[in-house]
């Protein structure tokens, strides 16, 4: 009786899935367990590994401050970590003719960068959604940028201080400037490469061009817009940096060419290590905003 | 029984009887070419309603190029092409959203009041209401392809379009597949259009099996064998071994 044999295969494989299917919600079943367990045992691996991690750099710092007080390193050119920690301290609570405090140096160049990022990237999306969305949009914007990206972004400086003069538009201009580029290049990119068979599911389910773009092209196009986010904010850092150093009255760069006029390395250094520290904080924020956005992604990033 | 639109011709040509509302897809002289290449060379075909037909041919003969045009997904053809009604269709891949949820995914573009609700519905028929919080990435192949199936169904079309939807899949969970299929289309009935190159998928599934070959449907016949079918159903075998031959498949031991 072949047919009856046919049947019970049916029924294995179908009762199998069922079984399954039901336990899900109250064992870890074959079906619920494989998504979130990955993504919980890698966080507790990372957060077990995480001391052994500090190993290196406290090392780095132990050695150089060990140096320093054997005298082997002079601290007129690398203060010992102890000054540095120090001078950091004094900047914090005392306020300085020279420097100013390290608070309000960094709370404008926060906000610098703030602007400049804010703006910079606006229009960066603003291009890249009308480049990525028709060609006449790609025609109009996209050779434009393209040319605009290979001007070395430093080499502007000259020309704004012409143009803009010497106070915060030039800076701002050149902070969005950097910023823009690879947000825009990245954007682009990802809206184009958005899979062609899921555009066709949107125009077999008679999806309107805007529900589309809303439920297929955008999504499709943020992992790689949000990795274009990641490298804007670094040159936008970078480009802070630069410009703040550039006829600058205020700020973290206008600390460091003031300490360099009065052979300060150990402020020099405090204001390199606030900069670093302001970066590894706003990479952090991107890179939780990409978990809690590209969360449908745990499934095969385990 | 064995034939649910008896009234359909089969040989050469299939040219389905004009039903009350015509038939689910009219197809007359449908042509297709590639950069010179012709794939589609005038094809005529009428799939009433209610009818499940399987086309089969071998690689590059264009059976999914002509579910594509009935999809509406190819612009570029010529020739005559009606299908009044609604039209859904499953791919080879399940091709869901991985960044909507299996829900959302089934009510992708439903326009009815509560679409939650009717997608939620959908999914159950394809017994994957457990699922449906789920991120597409996390389902089984099967599972995936059942959430096909339901956003396919949940329109209520009155065309159904399978582009070889279980070829990926395991021999195990094909079968189970199979039966869904039938179960759906028996509750549905909406035409269905199922492009496969496995002549025993067809031989269980379908009303009737066409072959492509050279841009033309060289064959049209009915399975006139009740369902549920056995692929060792000896009522089979004859037409099965036709069905090999237009294919250009040697049945040896004949």
């Amino acid at each position: 009786m072949p047919e009856t044999a046919d049947a019970g295969l049916i029924t294995i494989s179908e009762g199998r899935a069922e079984t399954a299917v039901l336990a899900s919600p109250a064992v870890d079943g074959p079906f619920a367990g494989p998504a979130p367990a990955p993504a919980r045992a890698g966080r507790r691996q990372r957060r077990q590994w995480g001391w052994y991690r500090l190993i290196s750099p406290v090392a780095v710092i132990a050695l150089w401050q060990l140096l320093s007080s054997a005298g082997l390193i002079p601290a007129d050119k690398l203060p010992p970590p102890t000054t540095v920690w120090h001078t950091a301290v004094s900047l914090v609570t005392t306020s300085s003719p020279a420097y100013g405090t390290l608070p309000g140096a960094m709370l404008v160049s926060l906000q610098r960068m703030a602007i400049g990022f804010a703006v910079g990237g606006t229009i960066a999306v603003l291009l890249a959604l009308v480049a990525g969305l028709s060609r006449l949009g790609e025609n109009a914007v996209d050779p434009l940028l393209q040319i605009v990206r290979m001007l070395p972004l430093f080499g502007l400086i000259p020309v704004f201080i012409v143009w803009f003069g010497i106070g915060e538009l030039p800076k701002i201009i050149l902070i969005a400037l950097g910023a823009a580029i690879p947000l825009y290049l990245n954007t682009f990119a990802g809206i184009r490469s958005v899979d062609a068979k899921l555009a066709e599911v949107g125009r077999v389910q008679r999806l309107t061009r805007a529900e589309t773009i809303r439920h297929i092209v955008l999504p499709g196009a943020l992992p790689q817009a949000l990795t274009g986010l990641r490298q804007s904010l670094g040159v936008a850092w970078l480009a802070l940096v630069v410009a703040e150093q550039v006829n600058a009255n205020a700020g973290l760069g206008f600390m460091i060419s003031q300490a360099t006029q009065f052979l300060r390395n150990d402020v020099i250094l405090v204001a390199l290590a606030v900069y670093a520290v302001l970066g590894l904080i706003t990479d952090a924020l991107v890179r939780l905003l990409e978990r809690r956005a590209l969360a449908w992604r745990r499934g095969i990033l385990g | 029984m064995a034939t649910r639109n008896p009234g359909v011709a089969s040989l050469p040509v299939p040219a389905g009887p004009a039903g009350p509302g015509g038939p689910a897809a009219r197809v007359r002289g449908l042509s297709r070419a590639f950069g010179g290449r012709v794939v589609l060379d005038g094809v005529d075909l009428d799939i009433a309603p209610g009818e499940f037909v399987a086309m089969l041919g071998v690689s590059g003969t264009g059976k999914s190029t002509l579910l594509r045009a009935l999809a509406g997904l190819d612009r570029e053809v010529t020739g005559e092409l009606s299908v009044p009604g609604p039209v859904a269709v499953a791919f080879q891949e399940p091709r869901l959203l991985p960044w909507r949820r299996v829900l959302a995914n089934v009510a992708l573009g439903l326009r009815v009041p509560d679409a939650g609700a009717v997608a939620g519905r959908a999914l159950e028929e394809v017994g994957l209401t457990e699922r449906a919080d789920a991120w597409p990435l996390t389902l089984s192949g099967g599972e995936a392809q059942r959430a096909a199936l339901a956003r396919a169904l949940v329109r209520e079309p009155s065309l159904l379009l399978l582009d070889e939807p279980f070829s990926a899949l395991d021999a195990l969970t094909r079968i189970a597949m199979h039966r869904l299929v039938l179960r759906l289309w028996e509750r549905h009935r909406p035409a269905v259009l199922l492009v496969t190159h496995d002549v025993d998928e067809a031989l269980i599934l379908a009303d009737r099996v066409l072959v492509l070959a050279s841009g033309r449907i060289v064959f049209s016949g009915p399975v006139e064998v009740p369902r549920p079918r056995d692929r060792d159903n000896p009522g089979l075998t004859a037409l099965r071994h036709r069905l090999l031959t237009e294919l250009g498949v040697n049945t040896e031991g004949q």
